[in-house]
C-alpha cells in the first residue's frame, strides 16, 4: 500500500500530497495519508466527493484511506 | 555593563497595495456591514442630544428617556413584538448569551438541556460549553437542519430550550425556523432564533420564543445587540443585577447607538425588498461565475433557500490565509472559515457540520453599497489569484 506522509503538515498540504500521489497509485488500489491537521479529517473525504475517489474510512485517528477509482 | 538591546521592530511581510487595481472593495457585511447613512446621522444627532442617563429625573435624564423610549417604539413596530418584550444589550453576542444562558434559567425546573443545531455562531455553542448539557442536531451536505432529528431532540424529556440560527453565517443556508418551532411549540419547548444575518435582510419566520441580533450586521453601529422575549416566555437572568426577570444590560446602556440602531433598522427595512431582489442577483451572479471560471471550487450552502447577501465556496489546494491576503492586495476584503485563518487552528465547525470542503474557504457578503461593477472586478481577479496560489503549491 502506498502511504503518504503528511505528519506536521498543515492543510492544504495533506490535501496536496495526497493529489500528488494519486498518479503512483493503481486505479482499484488503496493510498493511506498519514496527518494530523484536524482539518484533514474533515477535507480528505470532501476531497474524494470533488474527485471521484474512493474515501475508505479512517482506521486510526490520524490515518485516511482512500481508493483511487479512476 | 548590558549592551542595549536592539529591538527589530519592523512588521514582516506587511502586505503592500501596490497591485491594487482601483478602489478597495468591502465584501465582508456579515462581519460588519459599513454604517448605514441613516445610522450616521442619527448618531451623531444622538451624541449631542442622548448622552445622559435615561434612569435620571432631571431634564437631560428625560430627554434621554424620551430618546430610548422612541427607538424602542421603533425597534418593536419593525420587528412586530410589543416594546417591553425588547431589550437592547451591548453586542449580538450579548444578547445570545443572555437568550441561551437566562432561557435556561428559567426552565431549569422543566430540565437542563440546550438543543441546537450544528451550524449555530460560536456565542450559542459558548454559552451551551459554559451550560454544561446540549443536545446538538445535524445538517445536511446543504447546511439545512435534520428535522426529524430536531423533533426527535426537543421532545427527549429534560429539554429547557432550543436554540436555532435563521440562516447559516457562513454558508448562508435559511434554516427552517417555522417547522422547528412548531415542533419546539409540540414539545412545550420555547425555541431561540439567532436572528443576526436575517435581520433588515430577509423574513424571519414567526414561532419563536426569544430573538436576538446584532446592529452592525444590517448596517447600525458596533456595540447594540437586541434581544426579544416574548410574553409568556420564562426567562430568568444569569447575571447579577436588580430585575432578575427582565432583560437589561449591564451596565449603561449605549444610548447613542441604540438610537442609530432603530434608525438604520427602519430604514433597511424600508430598502429591503429591493436590496432582497438585487444582491440575491449578484450572489447569484458569483455562485455561477466562480463555478465556471475556477477549477476545482465547491459553492458552499442551499442554492436557493438562502440569504440573499452571502455566497460562499472552497478551493480545493488553496491555503485560506494566503487566499485572503492576496485578495486584500487586490483591495478586496473577504472572510473564510479555513482553519488557517481561525484562531484555533481548527476548521470552521459549520463547513465540518455540512461535510464540505474546509481550507481554501472564501465567505463573500454583499451589503447595499455594493455594486454591480464591484462584483464583476472581484470575479475578475479571483481564478488569477486561485491559480497563482496553486501554482507556487505546485498544483
Amino acid at each position: 500500500m502506498i502511504e503518504v506522509d503528511s505528519r506536521g503538515r498543515r492543510c492544504p498540504l495533506p490535501i496536496i500530497d495526497l493529489a500528488k500521489a494519486l498518479p503512483g497509485v493503481p486505479v482499484g488500489e488503496i493510498v493511506r495519508v498519514l496527518a494530523d491537521d484536524p482539518a484533514a479529517a474533515n477535507d480528505i473525504p470532501a476531497w474524494c466527493r470533488m474527485k471521484q475517489q474512493g474515501y475508505e474510512g479512517s482506521p486510526a485517528a490520524g490515518t485516511y484511506d482512500v481508493r483511487r477509482l479512476i | 555593563m548590558h549592551t542595549p538591546v536592539v529591538v527589530d521592530d519592523t512588521v514582516s511581510r506587511v502586505e503592500n497595495t501596490a497591485e491594487q487595481a482601483g478602489a478597495p472593495v468591502y465584501l465582508d457585511a456579515a462581519s460588519a456591514a459599513p454604517l448605514h447613512p441613516v445610522a450616521r446621522q442619527a448618531l451623531l444627532a444622538a451624541l449631542d442630544d442622548g448622552w445622559a442617563d435615561p434612569d435620571r429625573l432631571y431634564a437631560a435624564g428625560r430627554r434621554a428617556q424620551q430618546l430610548r423610549d422612541a427607538a424602542t417604539a421603533t425597534v418593536a413596530q419593525c420587528l412586530g413584538v410589543r416594546p417591553d418584550e425588547l431589550t437592547f444589550l451591548p453586542s449580538g453576542t450579548a444578547a445570545v448569551h443572555a437568550a441561551v444562558l437566562g432561557g435556561l434559567a428559567g426552565r431549569a425546573r422543566a430540565g437542563k438541556t440546550l438543543v441546537h443545531s450544528a451550524i449555530e455562531h460560536s456565542a450559542v455553542l459558548h454559552a451551551a460549553a459554559r451550560h454544561g448539557d446540549a443536545r446538538e442536531v445535524g445538517v445536511d451536505r446543504l447546511g439545512r437542519l435534520d428535522l426529524d432529528a430536531w423533533d426527535a431532540g426537543v421532545r427527549q424529556p429534560g429539554t429547557a430550550l432550543a436554540s436555532l440560527i435563521s440562516a447559516s453565517h457562513e454558508a448562508g443556508t435559511l434554516q427552517p425556523v417555522a417547522a422547528a418551532a412548531q415542533m419546539c411549540a409540540d414539545a412545550g419547548v420555547p425555541l431561540h432564533v439567532d436572528a443576526a444575518q436575517s435581520l433588515g435582510r430577509s423574513a424571519v419566520p414567526p414561532g419563536w420564543s426569544l430573538l436576538s441580533a446584532s446592529a452592525r450586521k444590517w448596517g447600525g453601529p458596533a456595540g447594540v445587540g437586541l434581544l426579544v422575549v416574548r410574553k409568556g416566555t420564562r426567562w430568568l437572568s444569569p447575571y447579577p443585577g436588580d430585575d432578575l426577570h427582565r432583560p437589561g444590560p449591564q451596565g449603561p446602556l449605549n444610548l447613542p447607538g441604540v438610537i442609530a440602531a432603530a434608525a438604520s433598522l427602519r430604514a433597511v427595512l424600508g430598502e429591503a425588498q429591493a436590496e432582497e431582489k438585487r444582491l440575491f442577483r449578484e450572489t447569484e451572479k458569483i455562485r455561477e461565475r466562480v463555478k465556471e471560471t475556477v477549477p476545482d471550487v465547491e459553492i458552499v450552502g442551499d442554492p436557493v433557500g438562502r440569504l440573499p447577501h452571502l455566497v460562499t465556496f472552497s478551493c480545493l489546494y488553496v491555503d485560506g490565509e494566503a487566499l485572503l491576503h492576496a485578495l486584500d492586495r487586490q483591495g478586496f476584503a473577504v472572510s473564510s472559515g479555513s482553519s488557517c485563518t481561525a484562531s484555533t487552528l481548527r476548521p470552521s465547525h459549520v463547513l465540518e457540520a455540512m461535510g464540505v470542503l474546509s481550507h481554501g474557504n472564501v465567505r463573500v457578503s454583499l451589503h447595499r453599497g455594493t455594486t454591480s461593477t464591484d462584483v464583476d472586478r472581484f470575479l475578475a481577479v479571483l481564478p488569477g489569484v486561485v491559480a497563482r496560489i496553486r501554482q507556487e503549491a505546485g498544483m
